[in-house]
């Protein structure tokens, strides 16, 4: 009877599978490596790394925490929007229908909600680590520049986020976060009237903030984390100091 | 300058570092190229700024119709919560408040039981006549133009911010 082992082998040995996963069958080093080089999502990562590296103490996976929060928060954005209109007065009460109408509607809702408040604090913890740790320190510091703008893009996707649900605390919210915009000397009036297609929060604001929290930002946030973690393989992979001897 | 260039011998009257038969040419063309790169980056930048100014706003008019100055008692300070406005019934006439917040822009309300006009947001206070008493506010409310209409109503321009107190006796 063959086993299962065999008929994946047989399988990983087909011309189909050979032609996506280039690097065939067999475990040697060579081939690990190049199952992981070799893949367009994987090839970020260092083949090898040190096993300390992947221990708890040194990064306690603040930054893969902050990933998965993201994936979350992706997938249940996508699912959110399947019945968001981003148009005023429909945006409040989709938001309702999501919380008492859509089935499983306010699950996903408050796992976006829940997931969002998450990043933001794993974003901070991330960057309180690898500070205190030192590993920001050359040759890491570009990859500390492309964490801060990590960090103020999921600020904005915060900040854009409050206003969808488009209810009095989300209105106010972008009132006065908008007028804080408007302090900005000289241009300050004009960056207000391009943030809120307008002179006040109203259904222009809405699309742009829903353009912006659902497309633009998500888009940067994408490519800037994969600058992220492709750096960190450039830098020498993840930072631990040298093991002191006894 | 490429490596062909350079394997061929210096040309006679060459100047300091122009070795190359023809630098001026491939020079002009160059800085052509980026002059025009730098014209459409420019080109677009400004596009990209006039799209994202509508041209055409459907916002509320400016000019408010607050209401017949009967309606308003005596002595009465009323807030217009859809326009942001409070409407003064004083002893020298009538005046108008915008009632934004001058520090961050929340709508302001009147207390009466305080005689002041307080906003709920980080608590500025400010009395009938709209000067700060209290909180961030660093400016005090705008007194806006009234005026009164051939039909009897006083009409606020909120686009309209007096410089001095103007009453109007009705």
């Amino acid at each position: 009877m063959p086993s299962f082992q065999t008929e994946f082998d047989r399988l990983r040995a087909t011309a189909v599978w050979r032609s996506i996963f280039r690097s065939g069958v067999g475990d040697s080093n060579l081939h690990n490596a190049q199952a992981v080089q070799q893949n367009v999502f994987l090839h970020l990562f260092s083949v090898k790394v040190r096993s300390r590296v992947l221990d708890f103490s040194p990064t306690w996976y603040l930054g893969a925490f902050t990933l998965v929060t993201f994936l979350i928060l992706v997938a249940t954005g996508i699912l959110l929007m399947f019945y968001y209109h981003p148009s005023a007065p429909q945006a409040y009460a989709d938001m309702k229908d999501l919380q008492f109408v859509v089935s499983s509607g306010v699950f996903l809702r408050n796992l976006h909600r829940w997931s969002a408040h998450a990043m933001v604090f794993l974003v901070f913890a991330h960057m309180f680590k690898v500070f205190y740790r030192g590993a920001y320190r050359p040759p890491r510091q570009f990859n500390w520049v492309i964490g801060v703008f990590l960090l103020l893009i999921t600020l904005l996707l915060s900040y854009t986020g409050y206003l969808l649900p488009w209810d009095q605390l989300a209105f106010w919210a972008v009132t006065v976060g908008s007028n804080i915009a408007k302090a900005v000397p000289l241009m300050g009036d004009r960056i207000r009237f391009l943030m809120l297609g307008g002179h006040e929060v109203n259904a222009n604001a809405l699309l742009r903030f829903y353009v912006l929290h659902c497309v633009i930002l998500p888009l940067a946030a994408i490519l800037l984390i994969a600058v992220h973690f492709w750096r960190i393989r450039k830098d020498g992979g993840l930072y631990v100091p040298e093991r002191k001897e006894p | 300058m490429s490596d062909a260039n350079k394997a061929l011998p210096a040309q006679p009257g060459a100047k300091d570092g122009d070795d190359c038969v023809d630098c001026s040419r491939r020079k002009f063309f160059s800085q052509l190229g980026m002059g025009s790169l730098v014209v459409a980056g420019a080109g677009a930048g400004l596009f990209t700024y006039e799209y994202f100014s509508p041209n055409v706003l459907f916002e509320a008019s400016p000019v408010v119709k607050a209401g017949r100055p009967d309606q308003f008692a005596a002595n009465s300070v009323t807030l217009d919560p859809q326009t942001g406005i409070y409407v003064v019934n004083s002893e020298k006439g009538f005046y108008a408040l915008g009632a934004i917040c001058t520090h961050l822009g929340c709508l302001t309300a009147w207390k009466p039981d305080l005689d002041r006009i307080a906003c709920p947001c980080h608590g500025s206070q400010f009395n009938r006549e709209g000067v700060k008493i209290a909180g961030p506010a660093p400016q005090p409310l705008p007194w806006l133009e009234v005026t009164l209409s051939d039909d009897g109503y006083l009409m606020v321009d909120r686009s309209n911010i007096l410089n001095a107190p103007k009453y109007i006796k009705v």
